[in-house]
């Protein structure tokens, strides 16, 4: 063996060692989470701790006659019953929303969506609180409804929030309609009306992204511990964004933010619903405010599918010019947002419709216009990020829909239409119609690899072989064919544009080196099952060489962690991860003058290698970053403060957009509508990759939730606004028996501007997937005349669309 | 999601647990393997006062051959239907149709017994019971007696059974060697009951039903056993006109409810076809 082939190997075993980024580490999570030994919230006992249960309204819009608690209170072991007219002298009847309204706590005079929230009951376990609500005699007048969005805004519609009857200016400007929200335009009008007057194609189709819900498996919960002594109190719950309830508790309690302390334990999954605040959470800390004991407040499914945030609902019409060629010229959508009685869309602060300006998709389209108006109705309020960034999921379907409609009324196939429009890879930063500024992409390659490896052109032969056998009477089968190839914005953001409540959309990492070599770093982004204590500690061991063992994650605790504004919109990699790449620089900068005083040479004269500063050319004279934290601690250099630690804020210069290209092949029995997923492809294209096991757990998760929407999963009302289905009988969460099997690929387009090129993985595969599937169940029935096939597909409704063509003997 | 209070007893003799329930009177309810009436507890649905547990029964579990029918103990589990070498032989449809009741766990815990006494149109037993012409032993304050399944169903959640009365056992008689059968169910997930669900029991000669017996879950209040339906195919090669016909005569007996799963106009065309992919892998397992 050489000398260079032994350093290079040396280099190599200490390279492994650390287990930083690009290695399959397993996560260090798991240990706990799958043994059963996870730490969540309902897991907390405290001693005299109360438990509290909602009385809630059967009625979607009724006026409270009266409320009557007598019965409730006199239950022994119930201590209170907490009604609108408690909070009321305590202006906490009402509490601030992300989006700018006001939602209630407790109802007032009104309740406006089944099973919203009326009395709060207290009592010492909760059994009692449970047989209590059955106590609270609450009359009711009930009230003409809107389920319907489209009948918000007619002249003669109820008005639902009286309460801002008069108002009619809202966060985000005029509202046209008592129950209107708000009209949310970008675009260049004149030039996109333009272009569609004069187009050679158009295709115009109402897209609807019905509603649905995250579903988490463990639901929203909360223990507040009040210390009256100190005036100190202590909120543990399930929340995505810790620091920013810590504000928003100080904000509407008045209580100083340094005497709250907000502890996010562990979190069974997220996907948007953790984020915002919620009634429970309120009642807890009054009701812990009020008796001086902890309360504890646990959601049961059904509340938490029929109350805590609800997601999507969009009702788009979604139009596409393009000449003969199929070059697209022009794109116009208006969007109708059912935000149900109050809006509690988590979105950051200006951005009342997300980023539904996304919506151009892949796309070099020349110039378009979206218009957006959100209205009240009578459901449950929401309309939060569902495992995607804010309303990313809605616009990729809008626009991945729309380029198959497209290429249907062309007589193009679907692939080559995408491809002739893709934005080039030299076209980067690309400015995209809408406003945004793409940082890279290579689409072209992207797609390549994907059609290739799926076998794209095979398979439309299979299917026209299919297709004519079925013509034929031969099969009662339809082969579909979905594609998608979406881009994702993610990792908000630049402080130009992003605030939550006023507060820049920066995130932190706070890296403290002990003089031993281990490292504790704490993060303002709270992991719900990510796997951040893994990913971080990952980009900790590459940039400053120790291994990911001895580095400590920790979240969640808002008294230790810097703030930061939390883990949703795929944001913790693009934005803590980089706050965690550039602290850790830090780190390395100082840990190199220390190694410079250490070896007596020039700083200049060291060069980094893996897990040491070297002196260059002398490969045998080196210090280990475990030597230089103990020096750190023990001989620092003259006039340098000891220790080795740093704190980062990070605000991203601009988003980070992650791509793929998704294929799926469907086998749909149009006898029961029972459709199949025969094959589901995933290229994903993630810059940077962590950790490929993680990124890969990541996209199986968020393919299956896109299957789940896209087959099935929705949250229902009637005529009279009942919420049907809120249970897991109905509601469909896939197991691993109808869960397809996935397969994943990737490319890799590092990000120009993060620090190590990542751009964040946890959504794109919800957000590309969705569409997918829709996408291959359309295109089973297209030749058949079917027009567009609302979602969800389950099976009796593609039985519908057999029967709707006549296809059914 | 949380239930109210209740007492709960624990008899260890059918005597004991008859004596129980006429004592305790209507706000008792019995407890087998809990998996239809704790759901019904926690949402509040069904809030009974007094449970009697009848897992300390000892002697209401087993499967029997006696003579010509098989007689099963009403807290015989799921899964035991599964694992039965006695049933695998002479009466595989029952393993078979077990195996799509909910999900394994449920299996081990849900009993026969409460799967047939519940009363839910939902549940996949009943249809089939009805399919195979079983007979339910039922004990109450007056004694013993016996009902035929396809007396037994009056209405969703309203049986035959008088309040205190407990089912014991289910006496099934074995098809003759030979008989075709088959459950197909259409669900929309794992654990979930059936869209429309059908119970076949054939017997074929020489290419000509000899015998038919259909059943159909969740397709009305009640599970129905589709007698014309099944009189239609005797006599006949099985054709398309008279599987058609036999089509039409089960459609025409449901009566759906409209939910998640679909509206009832779909349910009933699901019956249909459920009935004929049955009767299709039915006679592909005649052996004449
Ligand atoms: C998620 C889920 C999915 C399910 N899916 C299916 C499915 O697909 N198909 C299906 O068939 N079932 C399904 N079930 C129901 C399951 O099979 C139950 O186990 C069964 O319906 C009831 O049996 P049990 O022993 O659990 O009875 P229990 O729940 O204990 O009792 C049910 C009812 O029957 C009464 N009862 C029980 N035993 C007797 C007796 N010996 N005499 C008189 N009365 C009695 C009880 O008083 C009660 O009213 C599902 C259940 C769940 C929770």
């Amino acid at each position: 063996m050489n000398d260079q082939t032994r350093i290079d190997q040396d280099r190599a075993e200490r390279t492994e060692k650390l287990q930083g980024m690009g290695c399959k580490r397993k996560r260090v999570e798991d240990i706990r989470f799958t043994q059963g030994k996870g730490s969540y919230v309902d897991d907390l006992k405290l001693p005299g701790m109360l438990f509290g249960d909602f009385v809630r309204s059967p009625h979607a819009h009724a006026r409270i006659k009266s409320i009557d608690t007598s019965r409730a209170k006199a239950l022994p072991g119930v201590i209170a019953v907490l009604t609108a007219a408690d909070l009321k002298p305590l202006g906490l009847h009402y509490m601030p929303t992300l989006a700018g309204d006001v939602q209630a706590v407790l109802a007032e005079e009104k309740v406006l969506f089944q099973n919203q929230e009326v009395a709060f009951v207290i009592a010492v376990d909760r059994y009692i609180a449970s047989d209590a609500t059955e106590l609270v005699d609450v009359e009711y007048e009930a009230l003409p409804c809107i389920v319907d969005p489209f009948k918000s805004m007619l002249p003669d519609a109820p008005i639902l929030r009286e309460d801002i009857q008069d108002k009619m200016t809202g966060a985000h400007g005029p509202r046209k309609h008592p129950n209107h929200i708000f009209e949310w335009m970008i675009g260049d009008k004149e030039a996109t009306d333009a272009v569609f007057a004069n187009a050679d194609v158009t295709i115009k189709e109402m897209l609807v992204d019905h509603r649905t819900h995250p579903s988490p498996l463990e639901t929203c919960q909360s223990v507040a511990s009040f210390d009256k002594v100190k005036g100190e109190l202590t909120l543990w719950g399930t929340f995505q964004a810790p620091h920013v309830i810590r504000t928003v508790v100080s904000l509407i309690s008045g209580l100083p933010e340094h005497k709250i302390h907000v502890i996010a334990p562990d979190i069974g999954g997220g996907f948007g619903n953790k984020v915002g605040a919620y009634a429970g959470y309120v009642c807890s800390v009054v009701g812990s405010i009020v008796l001086g004991v902890p309360v504890k407040w646990v959601e049961d499914r059904m509340e938490n599918l029929s109350t805590t945030s609800f997601a999507r609902d969009y009702h788009m019409t979604t139009e596409l010019a393009a000449t003969k060629e199929g070059k697209i010229l022009a794109m116009r959508v208006h969007v109708l947002a059912d935000h149900g009685a109050f809006d509690a869309c988590a979105d950051p602060s200006k951005w009342p419709a997300g980023f539904m300006n996304i919506c151009t998709g892949s796309y070099d389209i020349p110039v378009a216009h979206l218009a957006v108006d959100g209205v009240y109705t009578n459901k449950a309020s929401g309309g939060v990020a569902y495992r995607c960034s804010f309303r990313v999921t809605e616009a990729v379907f809008a626009i991945e829909r729309a380029v198959e409609l497209l290429a249907h009324k062309l007589g193009m196939d679907a692939a080559e239409l995408r491809i002739k429009n893709f934005i080039k890879a030299e076209q980067f930063p690309y400015q995209s119609a809408l406003g945004w500024e793409y940082d890279s992409g290579d689409y072209h390659t992207a797609m390549k690899k994907a059609m290739d490896t799926i076998g794209y052109k095979e398979l439309r032969e299979e299917q026209a072989r299919k297709r004519e056998a079925f013509t034929r009477g031969e099969t009662r089968e339809l082969m579909g064919i979905g594609i998608s190839f979406f881009t994702e914005i993610v990792g908000a953001g630049p402080a130009k544009n992003c605030d939550i409540l006023g507060i820049a959309m920066f995130d932190s990492a706070e890296i403290r080196i002990h003089p031993t070599g281990s490292v504790i770093a704490r993060m303002g982004t709270k992991s719900q099952g990510q796997g951040h204590e893994t990913t971080y500690a990952q980009i900790i061991a590459t940039e400053i060489g120790i291994p990911a063992d001895d580095i400590m994650i920790e979240e969640g605790n808002t008294d230790t962690a810097p703030y930061g504004l939390g883990t949703y919109g795929s944001r913790s990699t693009p934005v803590a991860g980089a706050a965690t790449a550039v602290a850790a620089r830090k780190i390395k900068a100082k840990a190199q003058m220390i190694a410079a005083h250490m070896l007596e040479v020039h700083e200049g004269d060291l060069e980094w290698d893996v897990d040491r500063f070297r002196v260059k050319g002398l490969p045998e004279k080196f210090k280990t970053m475990k030597e230089i934290a103990w020096a750190a601690y023990n001989s620092p250099p003259p006039n340098m403060e000891p220790g080795l630690e740093a704190v980062n804020y990070y605000e991203p210069p601009n988003m980070t957009y992650p791509f793929g290209a998704y294929f799926c092949v469907m086998d749909i029995d149009v006898d029961t509508g029972v459709a199949k997923t025969r094959r589901f492809y995933a290229l994903d294209d993630c810059g940077t990759r962590i950790n490929p096991m993680i990124i890969e757990g990541q996209v199986h998760g968020g393919l299956t939730e896109a299957f789940a929407c896209a087959m099935g999963q929705e949250i229902r009302y009637d005529e009279q606004g009942n919420v049907m289905g809120a249970s897991f009988m109905d509601f469909f969460l896939p197991t691993a028996v109808e869960t397809p099997h996935w397969e994943t690929d990737h490319t890799v387009t590092p990000s120009p501007h993060h620090p190590i090129g990542a751009k964040g993985v946890g959504e794109s595969p919800h957000v590309g997937g969705v569409p997918c599937f829709s996408n291959a169940v359309n295109d089973a029935y297209a030749f058949l005349g079917a027009g567009h096939i609302q979602m969800p597909h389950d099976a009796w409704r593609l039985w519908k669309v057999g029967e709707k063509l006549n296809l059914h003997q | 999601m949380i239930p109210g209070a209740f007492d709960y007893h624990r008899p260890a003799t059918i005597e004991d647990a008859v004596t129980l329930l006429a004592s305790l009177g209507e706000e008792a309810s019995i407890l087998a393997g809990g998996h239809s009436l704790i759901p019904l507890m926690k949402t509040r649905l069904a809030s009974p006062d007094h449970l009697v547990d009848l897992s300390g029964i000892g002697n209401l579990k087993g499967i029997t051959v006696a003579g010509g029918d098989i007689v099963i103990g009403a807290m015989t589990t799921q899964f035991e239907l599964i694992a039965s070498e006695d049933l695998a032989r002479h009466i595989p449809i029952i393993a078979e149709t077990s195996r799509l009741i909910a999900d394994p766990q449920i299996r081990y815990k849900g009993t026969f017994g409460g799967n047939v006494a519940n009363g839910d149109p939902g549940n996949d037993m009943p249809a089939l019971m009805m399919a195979l012409g079983a007979t339910y032993r039922v004990h109450g304050p007056d004694g013993g007696r016996d009902v035929a399944a396809r007396e037994f169903y009056h209405g969703a959640y309203y049986t035959a059974l008088e309040h205190g009365e407990i089912l014991t056992s289910v006496r099934i008689p074995v098809p003759p060697a030979g008989h075709g059968y088959a459950y197909e169910k259409l669900k929309r997930k794992v654990g979930d009951y059936a869209t429309a669900a059908a119970a076949v029991v054939i017997t074929m000669a020489g290419g000509t039903c000899t015998s038919a017996s259909i059943g159909l879950t969740n397709v009305s209040e009640t599970p129905l056993w589709a007698s014309e339906a099944s009189a239609l195919l005797v006599g006949t090669r099985l054709d398309k006109p008279s599987v058609d016909a036999a089509l039409a005569a089960a459609e025409a007996i449901t009566n759906p409810a409209s939910d998640m799963r679909g509206p009832a106009e779909y349910r009933t065309k699901m019956a249909g076809i459920m009935l004929r992919r049955a009767l299709e892998r039915a006679r592909s397992r005649t052996e004449a």
